[in-house]
């Protein structure tokens, strides 16, 4: 091990020995009395990896001989991911304890999912792949199914074991075609052995599993299904997690292995993603119009979400993964906000997820109404808020990649999708009298609804700078 | 000074608009008529005391791109001189008159109204002041469409009467039609001479009388075809035959409005436009044929109509109408003086009409229909008086073969030899000669219906009936002085021998030279032709104004005998024998309806163009946006996608073995897709 190596493993190390001892020290200290201070220490140790990882120096290379890579594209999901996940632990801390699931294991598992989807994001072989992909997904299972007494996180937690199982299948079976076509699992090996002439159709095929297996993580049409049972099943903070930093994960290892592995059959697969992600953005908008809990809903809204980012990646070019980018930084910022409202609302102490219990809510609490007006509209792609920007970047890049009927579709989708945001503020604004649901906030999770509505009305200034990073970013990767 | 004259109804009109609720309604009235004396009193000194030449006074950089550059700037000559003693004279008094007549109305109150139509009154002002200062021809074509915002919102003043929506709409829409042609000439003009500026235009126009353009698939003189789509403008706005059916229905706005806009000055902006472009007509024979022809057209079917209307404001609309006929057949000839000269004494007679008009209106409870007049002389001293000048004027009465009488004698007189001499003795002599024993007999019936005879109609209005307050008469007689005294004054400027004429109008004798220059060749006319010195030109072949003077003096004396005729016609018909009418119209069925129905042009133009786009509209609107648009947009949103939902709500059927399935499918897709097409790229 050069010193290389371990100046590119060392948050993913740092952070798994953060959640080894604190394990250890949370267990000497008595049943989940320490939760707080693990959550809190975990997303400052979180917060602090991102700085480490944002301003440190930036090294570009190839470690442990080409299992990881080291570039700006994995520095940039590394910090969103690390950002994410401390933002949803922070929002959903008080929220956990208040529901009687404020177990010291959930901040810890939520680290180690982390690192998974760190080693993920920066895998340059498709074995170093698979170890993040499977320890993220194991993490994440465990935390689905958190509340054990509980048929409902149960059935989340079992159904999104086995399907996910399946998905593993599906992917290591392309690994194993890729790796008999190619005869590497580097990322570097299969460039070039597709780079001699034309990819052969094994190799193809290989790629076409991959892509299945990735697509279950990022839930695209049609490897979607488990979506709307496991967000609906799992204990909410839980699912603004799954709703927020593994889908960038997913996304960001989705261009890592398009581009460093299969950057010569860029026709070839940019066609099935255009699919999958035509297919995500149409059903995602309908079959969310018949939704009735606000969880349920907001699963379609991120399958449609995943289709308008795929479109970035269909594009194929470095602008398309800018935008992608952008898209998927803007999204995780929505949906941290939306979830830390969804998060609260409750009534007589528990927790309410019907859509119908928003009736009239503006009457009592303008001011977070008014916060969740900005970011549903921001969802549905109205200007001038930062998601229509992030909807026009991709678009854009598919027009650009001469697309445009895969543009107009978008354009389609959004409308259609815009109607069950906007019948929220109906029901917020204008809607019948009913019992209103009451949303008590913690500290931190008001921050977090406030700051997401703020920063998409300033957002439109520059995007935080968002865009420079995601270009150089998307430099980085498909150069 | 010409900026203040400019500005001042300007400044009026957003005070009284936007700042009535702080001032109140009086300070409002008195600051927009204060602001207009003033205006009108600068226009007197800048009229009278004229400097030498024509001058352009900048008042800022307008437009500047590429080869389009534009000044905002004011062009001072004679013809912007007695346009703003025309326009800024009457429109004082008639915001004078309207604060009398103005006072009063049920429709609007408590509601303020009267600010309201005092900034209307002077933002129609300095529209109209725009128009004629203008220095080029999109700084016209903005007050252009100014004063045509101005005549909308005015004869919609009365908003809460359909009728009154109803005629400023027509009044918009018609307008388009000559406006079209106006913007289609101006976009002309630039195309071939790259520029609008007036002194360039005219500079240019030797030119274009010698360059073809492709228009409508056919070839065209440049110089014709321009003249002709500036004069369909002109027929919009002057109420031109076939683009006149809005003037008559305009009536629908309250009666100082049609004194100042549809009478005195808006409907005159053709004539002025013929006029100011005088350099190119004169290079456009076929245009001005064409004017020629509409003009005495309309003169005489106004006349006609005329004949027959009972409205007292109808019967005065028509008689705007065939008047500015007359102007342009002066204009036609090429007597642009005599043009203006019928322009400028019409201004004060017709206003005068109007504002009479308007008292009787006043004085008789908003009664219209002169059938319901009758013996009015006693109630309505002044006014009678006003009105007896008013109509001594326009039937021309004056001594013949001398430079003695009233304003329309000596005006119309003029026009009426000119035609003769433009025309060799053609029909639009004969047509202007039959139209002024028409306008005779249609104005002294007017007199005889309102004044003599026995009241007639609701009796408890004519006893309440009363004499308009002083605010209201003032005015009346200071137009009286202008009505009587106007054309004698001017005779000589407008109508003189050559020599007064062009002194007048600042024409340099040496204009003939710089002419014969100018003719040798595209290339040669475009590097030296300078624009023609003088408000107006007039070709050195054009002999119309010395052929008039010359006419014989048969032709000077056929007006003064048509007038002397309808007046014997109007005694015998209403006074001597007042069953006449009734008997004659029983006789003659059809041609009194033809008359009374104004020659069914409102009819027509409903069958040919109004039904039809009402049909089209109509079609687009229920089929094409109603069926087809909403209803596959309704269709879709609340057909088809809900449809989705459903089905996507089936397939989530809650069964892991499902989910599995639905994996397994999407591979077996992706991979096919793969096989058939991988590879490829």
């Amino acid at each position: 091990m050069t010193a290389f190596d371990l100046q590119a493993i060392l948050p993913e190390l740092l952070l798994a020995v953060f959640a080894m001892f604190a394990l250890l020290a949370a267990v000497y200290t008595g049943k989940d009395k320490a939760t707080p201070l693990v959550t809190w220490a975990t997303a400052g140790v979180m917060l602090a990896l991102a700085l480490f990882i944002g301003l440190g120096e930036a090294v570009n290379g190839r470690a442990f001989g080409g299992l990881l890579f080291e570039d700006a594209y994995g520095r940039f999901a590394q910090v969103g991911i690390l950002v994410a996940a401390a933002a949803v632990l922070l929002a959903g801390q008080d929220t956990l304890v208040r529901r009687g699931l404020g177990r010291f294991e959930y901040p810890l598992l939520i680290a180690l999912a982390t690192v998974g989807m760190m080693i993920m994001v920066s895998a340059g072989d498709l074995m170093t792949l698979y170890m993040g992909l499977e320890l993220q997904s194991l993490a994440l299972y465990v935390v689905a199914a958190m509340r054990r007494d509980g048929v409902k996180s149960t059935e989340a937690g079992m159904k999104y074991f086995i399907l996910g199982a399946l998905s593993s299948g599906l992917l290591l079976y392309g690994a194993s075609l890729t790796y008999g076509y190619a005869g590497t699992t580097g990322f570097d090996g299969i460039l070039a052995a597709a780079s001699g002439g034309e990819m052969g159709l094994g190799l193809l095929f290989g790629l076409t599993f991959v892509v299945a297996g990735l697509a279950f993580k990022v839930s695209a049409v049609p490897f979607h299904m488990w979506t709307p049972d496991v967000y609906e099943g799992a204990p909410t903070p839980v699912t603004a997690f799954f709703a927020t930093a593994p889908k960038l994960a997913a996304m960001a290892l989705f261009g890592r292995v398009l581009f460093d592995a299969f950057g010569q059959a860029v026709g070839d697969w940019s066609q099935i993603i255009a699919l999958m992600a035509v297919l995500s953005m149409f059903l995602g908008a309908v079959a969310a119009i018949g939704q009735r809990d606000i969880k349920r809903l907001m699963a379609y809204s991120s399958i449609s979400h995943m289709g308008f980012a795929l479109i970035g990646l269909a594009a194929g070019s470095q602008y398309g993964v800018q935008a992608m980018l952008v898209y998927m930084a803007i999204y995780l910022t929505m949906n941290v906000g939306t979830f830390a409202f969804i998060m609260s609302m409750e009534r007589d102490g528990k927790p309410v997820t019907e859509i119908a219990a928003l009736h009239q809510y503006a009457k009592g609490e303008p001011v977070k109404a008014l916060a969740m007006l900005v970011l549903l509209f921001s969802l549905a792609g109205v200007p001038p808020m930062v998601g229509f920007f992030g909807k026009l970047y991709v678009l854009g890049a598919a027009v650009q990649a001469d697309m445009t009927l895969l543009a107009v579709a978008g354009v389609v989708a959004s409308v259609i999708g815009a109607f069950y945001y906007l019948r929220i503020v109906y029901y917020m604004y204008f809607g019948e009298a009913e019992e209103r649901v009451e949303t008590p906030m913690s500290p931190a999770a008001w921050v977090m609804l406030m700051g997401a509505a703020a920063a998409m009305l300033l957002g439109v200034i520059n995007l935080f700078g968002v865009e420079g990073a995601a270009a150089q970013a998307a430099a980085a990767l498909v150069n | 000074m010409v900026q203040i004259i400019l500005f001042a109804p300007l400044v009026g009109a957003i005070i009284a608009g936007f700042g009535h609720r702080i001032i109140g309604d009086r300070a409002a009235q008195m600051v927009t008529t204060g602001l207009l004396f003033l205006a009108a009193f600068l226009s007197w000194i800048v009229f009278l005391w004229l400097p030498e030449g024509t001058q352009h006074i900048q008042i800022m950089r307008w437009i500047d791109s590429g080869s389009f550059q534009t000044d905002w700037s004011i062009r001072l000559d004679r013809l912007t001189s007695i346009m703003l003693v025309v326009v800024t004279t009457i429109s004082a008094l008639v915001h004078l008159y309207s604060m009398g007549y103005m006072a009063h109305d049920d429709q609007f109150e408590p509601e303020s109204y009267r600010p309201r139509f005092f900034a209307y009154l002077s933002f129609f002002t300095f529209s109209m002041l725009a128009l004629v200062t203008a220095d080029n021809l999109l700084q016209m074509f903005f007050g252009w469409e100014g004063v045509g915002v101005a005549s909308y919102l005015l004869i919609g003043f009365y908003y809460k009467k359909p009728s009154a929506n109803a005629a400023a709409i027509k009044a918009f829409v018609v307008n388009r039609v000559g406006d079209f042609g106006f913007a289609l000439g101006i976009a002309a003009i630039f195309l071939l001479t790259d520029s609008i500026r007036l002194d360039e235009v005219f500079a240019a126009a030797p030119m274009l009388a010698e360059t073809d353009v492709r228009f409508l698939w056919t070839e065209w003189n440049a110089a014709n075809l321009i003249a002709f789509l500036l004069f369909v403008g002109a027929m919009g706005k002057s109420a031109q035959l076939f683009l006149h059916t809005w003037l008559p229905d305009a009536m629908e706005g309250p009666t100082p409005v049609s004194a100042l806009i549809h009478a005195a000055t808006m409907v005159t902006a053709g004539v002025f436009l013929v006029s100011r472009m005088s350099p190119l007509m004169e290079y456009a024979p076929q245009a001005m044929g064409f004017i020629v022809a509409i003009g005495a057209a309309t003169a005489f079917v106004a006349a006609t109509i005329g004949l027959v209307q009972n409205d007292i404001k109808r019967v005065i609309a028509y008689s705007t109408m065939s008047q500015l006929g007359y102007m342009f057949v002066a204009a036609g000839v090429g007597v642009y003086s005599v043009a203006m000269f019928h322009l400028f004494t019409h201004a004060f007679f017709k206003a005068m009409l109007f504002l009479g008009a308007g008292s009787v209106i006043h004085g008789m409870h908003h009664e219209q229909d002169m059938r319901n007049y009758g013996g009015l002389k006693s109630k309505f001293p002044i006014t009678f008086w006003i009105m007896l000048i008013g109509t001594l004027a326009i039937t021309g009465v004056g001594i013949p073969l001398t430079h003695i009488g009233f304003a329309g004698f000596l005006s119309k007189d003029a026009v009426i030899e000119s035609a003769w001499a433009g025309t060799d003795g053609g029909a639009a002599f004969w047509l202007l000669v039959v139209a002024a024993l028409f306008t005779s007999f249609y104005s002294w019936r007017l007199m005889f219906l309102t004044f003599w005879g026995k009241p007639r109609g609701d009796k408890h209005t004519h006893e309440h009936a009363h004499e308009s307050p002083r605010v209201m008469t003032i005015p009346l007689g200071v137009l009286a002085l202008g009505a009587v005294f106007s054309g004698m004054v001017w005779y000589g400027s407008f109508f003189g021998s050559h020599e007064e004429v062009n002194r007048f109008f600042g024409i340099p004798e040496h204009q003939v030279e710089a002419v014969d220059e100018g003719g040798e060749g595209e290339e040669a006319a475009h590097a030296v032709a300078a624009a023609p010195e003088g408000a107006i030109f007039m070709h050195p072949d054009n002999h119309v104004l010395d052929d008039a003077h010359h006419a014989p003096t048969w032709v000077k004396v056929s007006p003064f005998v048509a007038m002397v005729i309808g007046f014997a016609t109007a005694w015998w018909f209403y006074i001597a024998n007042p069953t006449l009418p009734k008997r004659l119209a029983r006789s003659q069925p059809h041609l009194y309806r033809f008359l009374l129905n104004k020659w069914y042009f409102d009819e027509a133009y409903d069958f040919l163009f109004v039904r039809p786009a009402k049909a089209l509209g109509r079609f687009l609107w229920k089929r094409g946006d109603g069926n087809v648009i909403d209803g596959a947009i309704n269709g879709l949103a609340m057909g088809v996608v809900p449809w989705f939902t459903r089905l996507a709500g089936r397939l989530q059927s809650g069964y892991v073995f499902t989910y599995a399935f639905a994996m397994v499918i999407g591979i077996v897709v992706l991979i096919t897709i793969m096989a058939i097409t991988g590879g490829a790229n």
